[in-house]
């Protein structure tokens, strides 16, 4: 069915086609007239990724693949290592710690002090009326 | 003497010089030259001094489209050697006193050609004319460099084409920051892009974001003047010849945001009712 309504309407379409056809080419262009900023993201990617897991750096690729209608970022990263959740690297809780640490104090204090505004208002219509 | 006639030469030489403008499109055959022709045409009827300068060295067309090839005595590089004088090589045109084309060497290559003296002629021609409209070779080679070199501003022509945006695109990048160049969109075909089999000036633009000079339609009437040797811009009256005078105000820089939609208007019309539908 959507064969037959590509075909249909498909050879009007040629416009649409030439703008597709360009912007996928002129990424391409634009991509190969920028290898310091492929080698710049693949560092980047790496250095994300190792984060997480331990991963072999010298062996990263980073290709590009055009397909008909798409350009895609094909990463091959080879990874050496993944630590038990217990021996995960220490940044990560610790990062997050102080943050839950520090929320539960404040939360407390945050509650009453959200509808004491409005309390507040409250008051202050009662006020105004109060004259009136 | 001759150092008298020096001095009275650079008495009379006006402060300001000229603005250097080459006309660029990377791709072949998107109409850089005809541009250039009509351009400097419609500079040239507003009373600016104009000089055309054909940097297509080997491949000399500039004179044809204006119909000066029987008039080409010298050339740009017998110039650039000192074989003859500026003067001596610069063709008036037929049909305008303050229009001349220094037109290209047909029997030598682009690589015979030092950057530096192309610049020192674009300088020496910036002292005498208002706008030295330099009409810059296909390609991104040596010979693109030498007709970029002297030009201070750039016009870049391109067709709604696949093809020619991608190398307007990389043309663009070799220009980099020292150029604003703007955009001429050249054989538009108002009815194909209404159909959609044809990249619109929007589609184009969204891509190459430059401002837009103007709108150039693929009418007979360009192949007919360029059959003649008569540029299309010495009428006013037409649509294409009026596109191209709006575009010389432009240049010149007045505000002529109204000509240009009247133009677009009578030429577009339909065509810029459907934009404004589909935006």
């Amino acid at each position: 069915m959507i064969e037959f309504f590509k075909r249909l309407f498909g050879p009007s379409d040629s416009g649409a086609t030439a703008k597709q056809r360009l912007q996928l080419v002129l990424m391409t262009d634009h991509l190969a007239l920028a290898p310091e900023m492929i080698d710049a993201m693949k560092r980047e990617l790496v250095e994300v990724i190792s984060r997480y897991v331990e991963v072999d750096r010298d062996k990263v690729e980073v290709d590009f693949e055009r397909h008909d209608h798409a350009l895609a970022m094909m990463a091959n990263v080879p990874i050496l290592g993944v630590a038990r959740p217990s021996e995960r690297p220490s940044e990560r809780p610790q990062e997050r710690a102080p943050e839950a640490a520090s929320a539960e104090p404040v939360a407390p204090e945050a509650v009453p002090a959200g509808p004491a505004p409005l309390q507040q208002r409250k008051r202050r219509k009662k006020a105004q009326r109060a004259p009136a | 003497m001759h150092e008298r006639q020096l001095e009275i030469e650079e008495a009379v030489v006006p402060a300001a010089r000229g603005r250097a403008i080459v006309i660029t499109s990377g791709k072949g055959g998107v109409g850089k030259t005809t541009t250039t022709a009509n351009l400097g045409t419609a500079l040239a009827m507003r009373g600016a001094r104009v000089a055309l300068v054909d940097a297509d060295i080997g491949l000399r067309n500039l004179d044809i489209v204006l119909g000066l090839e029987s008039r080409v005595k010298h050339h740009l590089l017998d110039v650039i050697e000192g074989g003859v004088t500026l003067e001596e090589a610069l063709v008036p045109s037929k049909y305008n006193e303050s229009l001349v084309l220094l037109a290209a060497a047909q029997h030598r290559e682009k690589d015979e050609v030092p950057t530096e003296a192309m610049t020192a002629l674009i300088e020496r021609l910036r002292e005498r004319f208002d706008y030295v409209l330099v009409d810059c070779p296909a390609g991104i080679e040596h010979g693109f460099r030498n007709a970029i070199a002297g030009a201070q501003e750039a016009i870049v022509v391109c067709t709604p084409e696949v093809s020619a945006v991608r190398d307007v695109d990389r043309v663009i990048g070799l220009l980099g920051n020292r150029f604003k160049p703007q955009l001429i969109v050249n054989r538009l075909r108002p009815q194909l892009v209404k159909r959609g089999k044809m990249l619109s000036v929007e589609d184009v633009n969204a891509i190459l974001r430059l401002p837009l000079l103007g709108v150039i339609a693929d009418e007979p009437e360009i192949i007919i003047t360029t059959n003649k040797g008569e540029p299309l811009a010495l009428r006013r009256d037409g649509a294409t010849g009026a596109a191209y005078h709006a575009m010389a105000a432009k240049i010149a820089g007045e505000d002529v945001e109204a000509p240009m939609v009247e133009v677009r208007e009578s030429f577009f019309g339909r065509l810029g009712a459907f934009f404004g539908g589909k935006a």
